[in-house]
This record gives C-alpha cells, sequence and structure tokens, in this order.
C-alpha cells in the first residue's frame, strides 16, 4: 500500500509539474525584450517577409503583429481610439490615416530618411503625422479557365464589367471592411462623379456573386476557379499567377485606382521609443527593398517594378484625391451599405 | 475506553423543546427527553414521525425553530456538528468506499495527529471488538452488508465519542443478519457503556435492545418506557397498536368506571377508566393474553367464539375467532401452543369460548385511536 | 394484522407561525466559514464574468453611439425594414431547417444503430461523431472544396447546387449538428422497455402501428431535446456562416459585421440581445423536457435487444448509414487532402508548405502552423484545468451544502444559465466589460487569461450538470460522517468525494478541452495580436483566401482533439483500472 500512495504521490507531483509549465508557458514566461504592437493592413505574405527582416535589425524588440483587412483594422483603432492597444500603424490606407488624424489619435514624428520620401507619399505636416511607404493599385483578377467555360470575354476596363454576360461571375471586396474595396469604389465615384459612379455600381451589383471581406480575396476565389472574375490588386494577381494559378491580370483603361499605405506612431504608447525605432526601420532602403518586391510603386524613387507587373504600371494609376476620399469615406460606406447589403438580400 | 456508567443523577443529555418545522410540516414538535449516562434509547415510530430528524438535530446536522441541547452539562444547541462530541451511524453505512476498513476507521483518527503506531493500534483494537480482525485491508464492497455496518459501528466509536447516534443502522440488512447484529450492537454498547441513541421502525428491535423506548407519532412524544412497561401498559391505543399485536374492540363506556359494553355483551376491566357511560371506547387486549377453552361460561368475561382461520406459526398457532356476540365486523386474534391446540381440540369452524381476564384489558376513549365507535 | 390498524400519522400540530420563522442559528464553525467565503467568490465570479457583462450588453443595446439612452431605437431602427431586419429571419430559417433535417437523419442513424443488427455497430459510431473534433468552419471550407462552383463533386456530376448561401450553412449545421443530436437519440432510443413492445405484439399491433403508438411516444421528450440542441447550435454558430454564408446574413454574422467590420457597438449589442432570446426559450424548453425526460427514465425498465428487421428494411438503413459514413470520411478526406496539396485544384502535388509558411500575422514568423496551435493547446490545457476546478468545486459547495439553501438554489440557476449564452454574445459582452479604461478588470483586456475565462464560461453549463450528477450519485451522509468526526470537509472533498467522482472529473477536463480547441464564436471578439487560435487562425485564413493553410491547421485540430481524446481515454481506462478494488462487489 505505501508503494502505491509513493507512485501517486509521484504522479502528482509530475502533474502538476506538467500543468505549471503549461501555464507559465502560457504567461509568456520571461521576456525581457520590449514588446511593439503593430497594428498592419499589409497582406499576410507580406508581413511574413518582413518581419524576419525587421526582427533581425531590431533584436531587441519583440514585435506583435496585428493583422485585419483595411476597413476592420480602421473600426478596430477607432473604438480603441481611448485605450489604444496598438503603438504603431504600419501599412495602412492613408485615407485612414486621414481619419486618425483628424481625431487626434497620431503622434506626428519624423522618422530618419523621411526627407527622402517622395512628398505625395507623406503627410504636408511637419513633423509628419504619418508617412507612406507604397502603394497599391486595382487589378482584375480574370480565371483563363472558367473564362473558357463559360465563355467569358477577357474585361479590359470598368465599363466591360457591366456586360451582362458576368452575371454571377464577379467578386469584389466589400468597401466597407477592405481597402482594396473602397479604393475602387472611390476610384469610380472620382473618375465618374458621384452621380454617374453610384449608377455604375448599381449597374456592377447586379453581376456580383459575393462581396468579400478581404480585398485580396476575390483574387484568391477567382484563382481556386470558384469565380470567373475578382477586382482586387495587383500584387496578389502577380503572387498567385506565379504559384500556376491560370489567372490573368488586367489593369483597367480608365486608370487604375491606388492607395498609398502609410504608418503612424499611435498617441499614447507606453513604448514611444522602441515604437520610433520600428518606424525609421520601416521606410529604411532595407524594407523600401523589400516593399519593392510586391509594389510596382514605393515611396521612395529608384526601385524596380516587380516581376510580372507591367513595367508602365507607375503610369496607369487613376490621380486619386485621398483628401476627397478621407472625407467622403463615412457618407460614402453609409450610402454603399444601405444600397448593397439591401441588394445582397437575395432569398 | 470502557465508560463506568454514570453515578450523578444529572442527565447525560437534555433535550428541551425542540420544535423543527419544514415549511408547513411540523416534523418535531416541542420535543423534551432526558437520556442518563450510558442509557441506550431508542427512537421508535413510523417513517414520517420526526425521529429522524430528532437524531440529525441532535448531531447538530439539522438546525431546529427552538429549544436547547444539553450534552455532558454543556449546551450544545448553537454548535456545530464538528463542535459536538458524536459518533453516527447511517442506515446506508455511508462507508467510504475508496477507502479500506482500516482507512474508514482511521478516517476520524488521523485528523488528530496521533502517532501512526498508535492509530494502527486502535484499528486492531476497534477490527477485533466489532469481530472483525482480518478484514481491515478490504474494500467495503468487498465486505457483507452485516461486515459493512459493523465497520461503520467501529468508526462511529474510533474517537470515542460520548454519544453514539444510530439511525435505522439494521433496515438495509436482511433478517437474519439483523436479529444477530441487533444483539451484538447491544452488547457492544454494554461494554462500551456509551450514551446511545438508536432510531428504528421495527418495534421488536426498540424492545430487544433499548434501556427505554421513547415512542413517536407526527413529532411527538407518545410515550416514554422501558420495554416492557411499553408492551404491558401502552399509553395510548397507538402506542397499543404499534408495539406487539393488539385486538381493539369497539364499544361504549359503561355505567362505573369497571364495566365496558360492546354489542350485547358487557365486560369488566381491572384498570377502572374514568370516562362518563355512553362515552365511545376501545377495549385492548393482547392475542397471548386471551384464555381459550374455559368451562364456565357464565362467568364474567367470557362468550363463545366461531374458529374463522388457523395460522400455523411452527411453536404456535394463530386464531382468528369471530364473536357472534358482536356481529360481523370483529375478529380477535388469539394465540395457542401447539399443545393446548391439541388438548383443545380447535379445528376449522369448531366453537371456542374464551375468557378476556379483566386486568389484562385496557380501555381507552374511542377519539384517540380513530376506530369509529360501535361499529 | 388483523386488527384495525391505527392510522401512524395524525393530522399535524398546527406550529405557530412565530415559532415557524424561527431557527436556532449554530455558530459559523471553521468550516461554515470557509464554505461561506467560496460562495461569495462564486458569487462574485459568476458577478463579474456572467451577469455584469451581460448587464452592460443589455444597457449597450438602449444607446446611442455617445452613450446616451435612447429606449428602444436601435431595435426600432433593426426591425425598420425587411432589409436590415433579414438576419433574424434567416437565422430562424436555416436553424429551423437544420434542426429538421439533423433530427431526422440522426434519428434513422441511431435507430439502425440501436434497434437493428446493423454490422459495424462501433465503426458508424465512431465516424459519426467525428464532426465535434473540428470547428465548424472547417466543414464549412471543406464543403467549398466539395461542392463550391469549383468543387470536386461540381466538377465531376457538372451540378452546382448553389452552396453560398442558406444551402451551404445549413448542410453545416447539419453535419456539425449531427453528432450531438445522434447521441441524445441514441440514449433515447435505448432506454426502451422491451415489455411495452412484447406486450403491444401480442395484442397483435403492426409495425409501424407500434412505431406510432410505442417507439415514438417513448423518445418523444429525446426527440424534442435533440431539437433543441440543433436549433441552439444552428442559430448560434458563428463559423459556418462566416465561411460560406456568402451574402447570406445570420444573427452571428450579422453581429460580427456591425462590430468587426463597422464597430457600430449599440447595434450589435442589440442584434445580440436578438440572439440571445430564441437561444433562452430553447435552453428554457430543453430543461423543461429534461425533466420529464429524468422522470420517465428512473421507472424500472427492461432493456430491448436489437432485432433483425426485413431485409429490404435492413439493407436500406445499411445503405443510409453506409452513405453517411461515407459523406463524413470524404469531408476529413478532402481536408487532409487540401492540407497536402500545393495549389488546389490546379496543382495537386504533395506538399508541407501549408504547414510551413503560415500566413496568420503574429505567428508567421514565429514557428508557424504550431505556433497557432501551441497557443490553443495552452488555452485549452487552462481551460480544462481552471474550468474543471471552478466547475467541480462550485458543484460540490452547491450539491453538498447543508446551510444557506436560497443561495445555493441561486447559485445554481445561475451556473446552468451559461448554456443559453450564445459565445458571440458572452464574447461581445466580454468586450464591453473589459475594454473599457475606466474599469480595474481591463487589465484582463488582450490576456490569455480572457482567452480563458470566457470559455470557460461558454462550456459553463454541461460540465457543471455532469458533476453535478456525478455528486447526486454518491452517499449524502459522507459530509455528516465527516463532520461528525471533527474532520473539515475540504478533507473530505479531497480523500473521497474526489477519487469517487474522478471518472466524471476526467470527463469534465476533456469537454472543456475538446470545445476549448474548437471554439470560435467567444473569442472572435477577444483575440489580441500574438494570442490567435487555431479556429481563429481558419477563419482568418479564409477571410484572406488562404484555404490551403487553413485546411492545413483544420487538419491540425483535428489530429489535436483526437489525440486529446485518446489521451483522455487511456486516463479513464487507468483510473477505472485503479479503482476496480472498490467497485467489484
Amino acid at each position: 500500500m505505501s508503494s502505491f500512495r509513493a507512485h501517486r504521490r509521484l504522479a502528482v507531483v509530475i502533474a502538476l509539474t506538467l500543468i505549471l509549465a503549461i501555464v507559465l508557458g502560457a504567461c509568456g514566461g520571461a521576456k525581457k525584450k520590449t514588446k511593439v504592437v503593430i497594428y498592419t493592413a499589409k497582406e499576410n505574405e507580406e508581413i511574413a517577409e518582413y518581419i524576419p527582416v525587421a526582427e533581425k535589425a531590431l533584436p531587441d524588440l519583440d514585435l506583435e503583429v496585428l493583422r485585419l483587412s483595411t476597413g476592420d483594422l480602421t473600426a478596430r483603432l477607432l473604438a480603441e481610439k481611448d485605450n489604444p492597444q496598438a503603438d504603431v500603424i504600419w501599412g495602412v490606407a492613408a485615407t485612414s490615416m486621414l481619419i486618425f488624424e483628424k481625431e487626434g489619435m497620431l503622434e506626428p514624428y519624423a522618422p530618419k530618411g523621411v526627407e527622402k520620401i517622395l512628398p505625395q507619399f507623406k503627410s504636408p505636416k511637419d513633423p509628419p503625422t504619418w508617412v507612406g511607404v507604397d502603394a497599391y493599385l486595382t487589378a482584375f483578377c480574370v480565371n483563363k479557365e472558367v473564362a473558357k467555360k463559360n465563355n467569358l470575354p477577357t474585361p479590359t476596363s470598368w465599363k466591360d464589367l457591366l456586360d451582362p454576360v458576368y452575371k454571377g461571375h464577379i467578386v469584389m471586396p466589400n468597401p466597407a471592411s477592405s481597402g482594396t474595396g473602397f479604393m475602387f469604389v472611390s476610384s469610380v465615384l472620382q473618375g465618374l462623379g458621384e452621380e454617374e459612379g453610384w449608377n455604375y455600381l448599381d449597374k456592377l451589383d447586379d453581376n456580383i456573386a459575393i462581396y468579400t471581406k478581404s480585398g485580396s480575396k476575390p483574387c484568391k476565389l477567382a484563382a481556386a476557379g470558384e469565380y470567373g472574375i475578382g477586382i482586387s490588386f495587383a500584387f496578389v494577381a502577380a503572387r498567385l499567377i506565379k504559384d500556376g494559378a491560370p489567372l490573368e491580370m488586367v489593369l483597367p483603361a480608365e486608370g487604375s485606382g491606388y492607395e498609398v499605405e502609410a504608418n503612424a506612431l499611435v498617441k499614447g504608447t507606453d513604448v514611444p521609443e522602441a515604437a520610433k525605432r520600428f518606424l525609421d526601420w520601416a521606410i529604411s532602403d532595407e524594407a523600401m527593398a523589400l516593399y519593392a518586391k510586391y509594389f510596382a510603386v514605393v515611396a521612395k524613387p529608384g526601385f524596380p517594378v516587380p516581376e510580372g507587373m507591367p513595367p508602365d504600371t507607375p503610369d496607369r494609376l487613376f490621380p486619386m484625391d485621398f483628401k476627397w476620399s478621407s472625407d467622403n469615406r463615412e457618407a460614402i460606406l453609409k450610402q454603399w451599405t444601405e444600397r448593397f447589403a439591401a441588394k445582397t438580400e437575395k432569398d | 475506553m470502557e465508560r463506568s456508567k454514570g453515578t450523578s443523577s444529572e442527565p447525560y443529555l437534555r433535550i428541551i423543546g425542540v420544535t423543527k418545522t419544514f415549511g408547513n410540516l411540523v416534523a418535531v414538535d416541542d420535543f423534551s427527553l432526558d437520556v442518563m449516562e450510558g442509557e441506550f434509547i431508542c427512537l421508535l415510530g413510523p417513517s414520517g414521525c420526526g425521529k429522524t430528524t430528532l437524531l440529525r438535530i441532535i448531531a447538530g446536522l439539522e438546525e431546529p425553530n427552538t429549544g436547547k441541547i444539553y450534552q455532558a452539562g454543556r449546551e450544545i444547541t448553537h454548535l456545530p456538528p464538528r463542535e459536538r462530541d458524536f459518533g453516527i451511524v447511517f442506515q446506508s453505512y455511508a462507508l467510504f468506499p475508496n477507502l479500506t476498513a482500516a482507512q474508514n476507521i482511521a478516517y476520524g483518527l488521523q485528523s488528530r495527529k496521533l502517532p501512526k503506531e498508535q492509530i494502527a493500534k486502535r484499528v486492531a483494537e476497534l477490527l477485533e471488538m466489532v469481530g472483525l480482525p482480518d478484514v481491515g485491508h478490504k474494500y467495503p464492497s468487498q465486505l457483507s452488508g452485516g461486515q459493512q455496518q459493523r465497520i461503520a459501528l467501529a468508526r462511529a466509536l474510533a474517537t470515542s465519542p460520548g454519544l453514539l447516534l444510530l439511525d435505522e443502522p439494521l433496515s438495509a440488512l436482511d433478517a437474519r443478519v439483523r436479529v444477530s447484529l441487533r444483539l451484538e450492537i447491544k452488547r457492544l454498547q454494554r461494554r462500551v457503556g456509551v450514551t446511545t441513541i438508536f432510531v428504528t421502525h421495527d418495534q421488536e428491535e426498540a424492545l430487544v435492545m433499548a434501556d427505554r423506548i421513547v415512542v413517536m407519532r407526527a413529532g411527538r412524544i407518545e410515550q416514554v418506557g422501558t420495554p416492557e412497561e411499553i408492551y404491558r401498559h401502552p399509553a395510548t391505543p397507538f402506542v397499543a397498536d404499534f408495539v406487539g399485536v393488539m385486538n381493539f374492540l369497539p364499544g361504549y363506556a359503561g355505567p362505573t368506571p369497571n364495566r365496558v359494553r360492546c354489542g350485547s355483551l358487557e365486560f369488566q376491566c381491572a384498570n377502572p377508566h374514568d370516562l362518563a357511560p355512553d362515552t365511545p371506547v376501545v377495549l385492548t387486549i393482547r392475542p397471548e393474553d386471551i384464555r381459550l377453552g374455559v368451562d364456565d361460561l357464565s362467568a364474567p368475561n367470557t362468550t363463545t367464539t366461531r374458529v374463522e382461520e388457523i395460522e400455523f406459526l411452527g411453536s404456535f398457532y394463530r386464531l382468528m375467532l369471530r364473536l357472534e356476540a358482536l356481529g360481523d365486523t370483529t375478529r380477535l386474534v388469539a394465540e395457542v401452543s401447539s399443545n393446548r391446540m391439541r388438548d383443545l381440540k380447535i379445528e376449522y369452524k369448531s366453537t371456542l369460548s374464551i375468557h378476556l381476564p379483566p386486568s389484562l384489558l385496557h380501555v381507552y376513549p374511542a377519539e384517540m385511536s380513530g376506530i369509529e365507535a360501535g361499529a | 394484522m388483523t386488527t384495525p390498524a391505527i392510522s401512524p400519522t395524525i393530522p399535524r400540530p398546527v406550529v405557530d407561525r412565530r415559532i415557524r420563522r424561527q431557527r436556532v442559528r449554530q455558530r459559523l464553525g471553521r468550516d461554515e466559514i470557509l464554505r461561506r467565503a467560496l460562495f461569495v467568490l462564486m458569487g462574485v465570479w459568476l458577478y463579474l464574468f456572467l451577469i455584469y457583462p451581460l448587464f452592460r450588453l443589455l444597457i449597450r443595446s438602449l444607446q446611442n453611439k455617445e452613450g446616451a439612452f435612447v429606449g428602444l431605437a436601435n431595435y426600432a431602427a433593426y426591425f425598420s425594414s425587411a432589409t436590415t431586419s433579414a438576419s433574424l429571419r434567416h437565422s430562424l430559417n436555416i436553424s429551423i431547417l437544420s434542426m429538421v433535417i439533423t433530427v431526422s437523419l440522426a434519428f434513422l442513424y441511431a435507430y439502425g444503430l440501436t434497434r437493428m443488427t446493423l454490422p459495424a455497430k462501433r465503426f458508424f459510431r465512431i465516424v459519426a461523431m467525428l464532426p465535434i473534433f473540428v470547428p465548424s468552419l472547417v466543414q464549412a471550407l471543406a464543403f467549398i472544396y466539395m461542392f463550391g462552383n469549383n468543387g470536386l463533386f461540381t466538377r465531376i456530376f457538372g451540378l452546382n447546387i448553389g452552396l453560398y448561401g442558406p444551402v451551404g450553412i445549413v448542410m453545416s449545421e447539419v453535419f456539425y449538428a449531427f453528432p450531438h443530436a445522434l447521441i441524445i437519440l441514441m440514449t433515447a432510443l435505448a432506454l426502451a422497455d422491451a415489455r411495452l413492445y412484447e406486450a403491444a405484439e401480442s395484442l397483435g399491433a403492426s409495425g409501424l402501428r407500434i412505431f406510432f403508438t410505442v417507439t415514438l411516444p417513448a423518445i418523444k421528450y429525446g426527440l424534442m431535446s435533440a431539437a433543441f440542441v440543433v436549433f441552439t447550435l444552428a442559430i448560434t454558430d458563428f463559423g459556418a456562416p462566416k465561411v460560406v454564408g456568402g451574402n447570406y446574413d445570420v444573427l452571428a454574422t450579422d453581429i460580427y459585421n456591425k462590430v468587426i467590420g463597422q464597430q457600430n457597438f449599440e447595434m450589435g449589442a442589440t442584434i445580440s440581445t436578438l440572439l440571445l432570446i430564441p437561444a433562452m426559450i430553447a435552453f428554457i424548453l430543453d430543461r423543461l423536457v429534461q425533466r420529464r425526460q429524468v422522470a420517465q427514465i428512473t421507472a424500472e425498465v427492461k432493456p430491448l435487444a436489437p432485432k433483425k428487421y426485413h431485409p429490404l428494411v435492413q439493407g436500406a438503413v445499411l445503405t443510409f448509414c453506409i452513405l453517411i459514413v461515407i459523406f463524413i470520411l470524404s469531408i476529413y478526406g478532402i481536408v487532409i487532402v487540401g492540407a497536402f496539396t500545393k495549389y488546389w485544384p490546379y496543382d495537386l502535388s504533395l506538399t508541407l508548405k501549408n504547414f510551413k509558411t503560415f500566413y496568420v500575422a503574429g505567428a508567421q514568423h514565429k514557428s508557424g502552423a504550431l505556433h497557432v496551435l501551441w497557443n490553443s493547446i495552452q488555452m485549452a490545457t487552462g481551460t480544462a484545468i481552471f474550468g474543471t476546478a471552478i466547475v467541480f468545486i462550485s458543484a460540490y459547495l452547491i450539491e453538498k451544502g447543508r446551510r444557506l439553501r436560497w443561495v445555493r438554489s441561486v447559485l445554481y440557476l445561475l451556473s446552468i444559465m451559461p448554456l443559453s449564452i450564445p459565445g458571440m454574445v458572452l464574447g461581445l459582452a466580454y468586450v464591453f466589460t473589459f475594454n473599457d479604461p475606466s474599469s480595474p478588470l481591463n487589465r484582463l483586456y488582450g490576456t490569455m487569461a480572457i482567452l480563458v475565462i470566457s470559455t470557460i464560461f461558454h462550456y459553463y453549463t454541461v460540465p457543471f450538470l455532469t458533476a453535478t450528477t456525478a455528486l447526486k450519485q454518491l452517499d449524502p451522509e459522507f459530509e455528516a460522517i465527516g463532520e461528525s468526526l471533527n474532520v473539515p470537509f475540504y478533507r473530505t472533498f479531497w480523500r473521497v468525494t474526489v477519487p469517487m467522482t474522478l471518472p466524471a472529473i476526467i470527463s469534465i477536463a476533456m469537454y472543456f478541452f475538446l470545445n476549448a480547441m474548437v471554439t470560435l464564436s467567444a473569442i472572435v471578439f477577444l483575440f489580441v495580436p500574438g494570442r490567435e487560435l487555431a479556429s481563429l487562425a481558419v477563419m482568418l485564413l479564409d477571410d484572406a483566401g488562404e484555404s490551403a493553410q487553413a485546411m492545413a491547421m483544420s487538419l491540425l485540430i483535428l489530429v489535436t482533439g483526437l489525440a486529446a481524446r485518446g489521451f483522455f481515454y487511456l486516463l479513464t481506462r487507468g483510473v477505472e483500472r485503479r479503482t476496480q478494488a472498490w467497485t467489484q462487489g
């Protein structure tokens, strides 16, 4: 009986040790690194590539990244306005930055090397409240196999997408949650004028199969053959083509809407020094070279256009008015939700 | 360990005016009782009479509405169970199934921080005492019901409590074990001398074991007395009926305190009643007290009956007698030894004269029994 | 006894009202003080993490953006048009449809497994249980691979079922709820009383007549209970509608879109309250039904042996069961294939890259999928340990207490309430409570602790009832014996109660662990960077269109769940072997 009891005691000790290890592990153990919480809307595959490089450059920082789509992230940052959880905003649409600025959520900071950033990529204030790093642009992803099976011609312009032949074959991101979606809607409204623009979106809605949350998803759905055409952005198309998806990338003839992705320091961060060092890194040449692998347009001159992108990409941009987009963002989203949340009900 | 019987006349346990209600139900009603040290008390009554509730109140497992309880001169009414001094045994044994018999017995000793050897010694002693020296290593499920109850008893006695509370400990056992175990408990109690309160609904158990019996009904004491008193002189028809077998004859009080009228018969009884003439009463007599085969039919309290049923019960017979004079509904039960049965040549449907000795007849007002008078 | 019996009970004496109200109060011993302290702790715990958050949520639904009281204006806004209130209609539609389909399928399956002499019953049962081990959105994801516009089934048969929308949601809910309904129905069917059937047969009733007059009435409570459970699962589920719902909004996705997409917390709170109502009704009805069912079960029954039916019937049911099994296995098969292929459906060569590169931010640079899985395992372990301890001790104090009756019944009610609270609602209520800088509880926000606590509460009720049932089976006098021997109650708890109920405790821990591994709805509002959990990662990956990685993650969840199931099985076996000595007579 005594050996039985000894065994039991041993088992209890082992179990407790294990539990303690797991619980302590869950509490994060002892970390001496400074933790910087970064909110970003950059694509997952980008983050996967950038962060290891950043951590090598900033070995004493522990970079915790929260990635959400632009709309979700914007909403979350606004909601946390009084109790900010983030230290740094990285690669979030300039349109959103303008809103944060208006709400007084940003701490002006001029990162090292900011003078080399092209003027249209940063806030006009001094020190700047936000600094852009790159721009992404609208592209249509067309699945060649699906198109062939359904006899869909390749659309080359916004106008083409209204052809009834595409009914149920087009996927686009919901502008309320996705920066890409907002960028597209915003460029349409700017290019066609508000009235004509909403008319266009009305008609386009007839052809849309679903609205997705994320901006890259329409392209990925097209790549998987779930749908024929995804309204998305350029680099995801380029990458999927490289991965072997039977996709064709189309930059619309009217010009591609684009959006600057920018960085900023969050007002009220507990770790301003560490956060600033990350922001410095985020516009360094090292970082720019990484961005340039994905983006045809970056904030510093002199980087080549990435593989798979048309070399004339910078010339095919639609001239966006970010101030207008930002000022009208809420109104546009409200209008959009009212119109198309109604139309999406299909029962 | 052995406790000498208290010499002082101060009761060991005093229960004063205890009342306990559950919502609208009154479980114990103004109950008072003194128990002397070393006494074996049986709380006897039908289920629902409040006897178990009273036991639990003594243990502190229930809080009464009113009343006071003293144990060994100290008021314990407000003490939680852990601060009282008792051992308890339940009908379900409540042995801890995951502990061996020895561990069960040692359970209360271990928390007293006694040295291991002393605990082991005491456990062995108790196992010896309950006559199970070899089962210490066994788990309860490996023991018979009777053995389990003995272990439960040993566990309750392990810490030498001043008061032993037994809540129907024998009810779950089969008849044979019950008979042997009740003698053993009684023997053990005598040896240890512990003041004991034993709750049961079995009158035979109470008669065999108790120093004093407390018959309870609907939360109240019906009668307190030695087993002989309870059996011979039941204070109420309820006690008379509940303890042993009893014949009830409905009738009316006669013109004098010693006479009772039943139908066309008139009986004399030695115990006078103080009831007004014509008050409805019941007349009681034990079956073994009825004298059979009397020659002088003209003697008082004598009449003829017809044998309606005969039950053979081994050493004796039980007869169901119909009294011609009392109409169709009343029957008397009588008991007769096998020898006497042969002598009297009693047979089915034969006629039999009987005599009800006046000294063994008791009269109660009918309202106490709930029996319709003169039926 | 042939003498007229004297009635043992006379009319009870009437005791004065004053006395009835009195009570001799025992002095508080050390045990009682400790018990009361624990009750206070329990009360605080239930208040802080259940009552107060729900209260905050309700209040929020009556406020506007600025926090001013607006009465029912938000509700009026929700119901102002058929469009804005579509989600409630949709939710009710898909839940009722899922309920009818699931209960029908599960009934037939359960009937085959309990009443018929089918081969390989064990296999049928195990396969049918698989959906318990993965989050509902995983099956939805697998359905896309199978039935999507470019799915396997769609391409092979050239038949597009129009997955995105109600079809996909109902399919996923049926698939997900199937094992839950099956367990309930199998239990109900197994409890049949053979004597009823013998009687009916001897009276010459036909098979069909027996079915309608004996079988159905006997299991009606089981059927109702299964229906409520399926309804609740379907109406509160978030994962499947999120993945295959397309533009068909249900309440759960509506809350998510309002809160995450638009940060419209007021509307989120309003819709949450609307989701709470049908869930609560289903919960209350289920409680009522179960009480009756228990009453029915306690009667003594003669078990009914499975029977051989007409070969045609036998064959049809067997075919049905086989089809279900094939369907379930093919769904998990496609998860496995999806997880290991390079580029579904264009490049089917095998790869491990979906496990290595893993695009959930915050995790990608650490150890990929395993990092997220490890987060989940930690969370699930924490939930299992703390949840089991808290729930079991609570159940013990409530069940085995002697005093404070009303306190115990209030705590009991509060403890079974969480079953009626959808995870989305709980999660959002926690956001209101803990993401408030003015609150001292704000420190919990963004920690692993809050994930663990929310998961414990999300799954509180079933373990609590399991513990209560197990404790009820112990002799109620154990505690009294301990007290009479002057042993503190916690010692008796530790030396007797815990060892005696170890199998129940293990099953509680398993329940917590498995559910924590697959939970999504409660944590979707609470996760923070670096603390992504596996099921959440599946959702984020699907959101980002990374289906292959989502499949890889799903597979890891499934494997972990099965491994955990195996672990707990061995643990139970070990405990049973150890306790053989006590249990064998």
